[in-house]
């Protein structure tokens, strides 16, 4: 019911702006992240960490990174010792180069590996609470760090098809990200004012949701908003199209985790 | 255990308005949600929010199913002593959750 008035909506609010220009890459001095797009209320909610529910999954994951699983009996804690020195920066400059894989790894999955290899534990579901809380809690140690995407040349041909995505238009509507976020970023669809895209503060607290969810989670939002059909959680597309979003969206402060509406 | 951030000043004047705000980890499951077989989620909610101030009730709220999850409570009472505030929440079940916070008056 939602995607479908939020789908009419969107068709009157597109058809009215000017015929797509090309896009292009907003400058450094432009770029605004999706907290200036927030009203007041959610602007607060997200500066005090006593009423910035994402704090809770910083919480739950800090209990979980002190944890020991699996066969192994390790914690996280064991080999990296203290988070806030071990993994600070390093969601700044997430996906990277997994040599293992041959591609790139987004920060989910490279926590997903240290569980599975290292601690010898069950894996975590993408989106599930322990996922989540980990990342939240890794990615808050980069919290007001700017965004440093890794320069690895064997990303670059993953970040144009991400930059490819981002253009392409999709779904039965037919927009492509860059339509509603370079386009029309300022704008609004319906009553949501539509942001430039910026993933400083994932995993993001989302009211709408009322619970913590990833980059991948906001994104599937989008694609099912023009109808398309999203890619899965973990798809090679999700972490292509982050390696992109991440390099837009370099030099902006980390704000992880963010309140989002 | 569900987690709580509680937010109160560690110290105050006496006489002084203080604001006290509570942040509980918590679904909130309404009971009117289907879930992915299409059968209703039952109700699980907190339903009974207290705030005792060294013994005495300054706080206590009922809550429905129309509250958000994670609910978030604040409120105002004035320092009289110094001493401990003691947050506890109840659920469908009737279990508690407590925790406290020390306050110093001066
Ligand atoms: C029809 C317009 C539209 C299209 C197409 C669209 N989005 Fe969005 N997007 C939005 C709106 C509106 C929001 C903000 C929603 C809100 O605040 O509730 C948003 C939010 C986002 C955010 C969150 C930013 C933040 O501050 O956390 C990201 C990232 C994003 N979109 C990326 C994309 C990508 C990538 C695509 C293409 C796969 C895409 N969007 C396609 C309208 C669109
Ligand atoms: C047995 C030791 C061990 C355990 C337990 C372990 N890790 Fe790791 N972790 C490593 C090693 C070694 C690396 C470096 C791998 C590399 O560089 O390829 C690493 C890399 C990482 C990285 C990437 C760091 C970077 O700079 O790119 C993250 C994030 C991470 N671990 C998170 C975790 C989390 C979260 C847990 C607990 C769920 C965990 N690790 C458990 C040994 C461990």
């Amino acid at each position: 019911m939602l995607a479908r008035l939020a789908a009419s909506a969107l068709v009157l609010v597109l058809s009215c702006a000017p015929p797509s220009a090309q896009t292009a890459e907003t400058p450094p001095a432009g770029r605004k992240s999706g907290f200036d797009y927030m009203g007041p209320d959610s602007q607060a909610m997200q500066k005090d960490d006593l009423s910035n529910p994402g704090m809770l999954g910083v919480l739950d994951g800090e209990a979980l990174w002190n944890a020991p699983a699996g066969k192994s009996q390790k914690s996280c804690a064991s080999c990296h010792s203290d988070a806030r020195d071990s993994m600070k920066g390093v969601a700044a400059r997430y996906p990277v180069f997994d040599e293992a894989g041959g591609r790139p790894i987004d920060l989910a999955g490279r926590i997903g590996q240290c569980r599975e290899a290292r601690q010898e534990a069950p894996a975590l579901t993408r989106e599930g609470r322990e996922s989540l809380a980990l990342t939240t809690y890794v990615g808050h140690q980069s919290r007001g760090m700017p965004l440093a995407p890794s320069t690895d040349a064997r990303l670059t041909p993953f970040r144009k098809s991400g930059e490819a995505l981002y253009t392409r238009r999709m779904g039965q509507l037919n927009f492509s990200c860059a339509q509603c976020h370079d386009d029309n970023a300022g704008g609004h669809l319906g009553s949501a004012p539509i942001p430039q895209a910026h993933p400083t503060g994932y995993p993001i607290y989302r009211l709408e949701w009322q619970a913590l969810g990833s980059l991948q989670r906001r994104l599937r939002n989008c694609m099912v908003g023009t109808r398309a059909d999203a890619f899965a959680y973990g798809s090679p597309e999700f972490i292509e199209l982050e390696l992109y979003l991440n390099w837009r969206a370099r030099g902006m402060e980390v704000e992880t985790p963010a309140v989002r509406p | 255990m569900a987690r709580a951030l509680i937010n109160v000043p560690s110290k105050a004047k006496r006489g002084d308005i203080v604001e006290i705000k509570t942040l509980l980890s918590h679904p909130m499951e309404t009971g009117f949600r289907t879930g992915v077989d299409g059968a209703l989620v039952p109700r699980e909610i907190i339903n009974r929010f207290v705030c005792t101030y060294n013994g005495e009730v300054v706080f206590s709220a009922e809550l429905f199913p129309a509250v958000s999850a994670n609910p978030f409570i604040s409120f105002t009472t004035v320092a009289t002593d110094s001493g401990t505030l003691v947050f506890s929440w109840t659920d469908d079940q009737g279990k508690t959750q407590v925790q406290t916070a020390p306050i110093s008056v001066e």
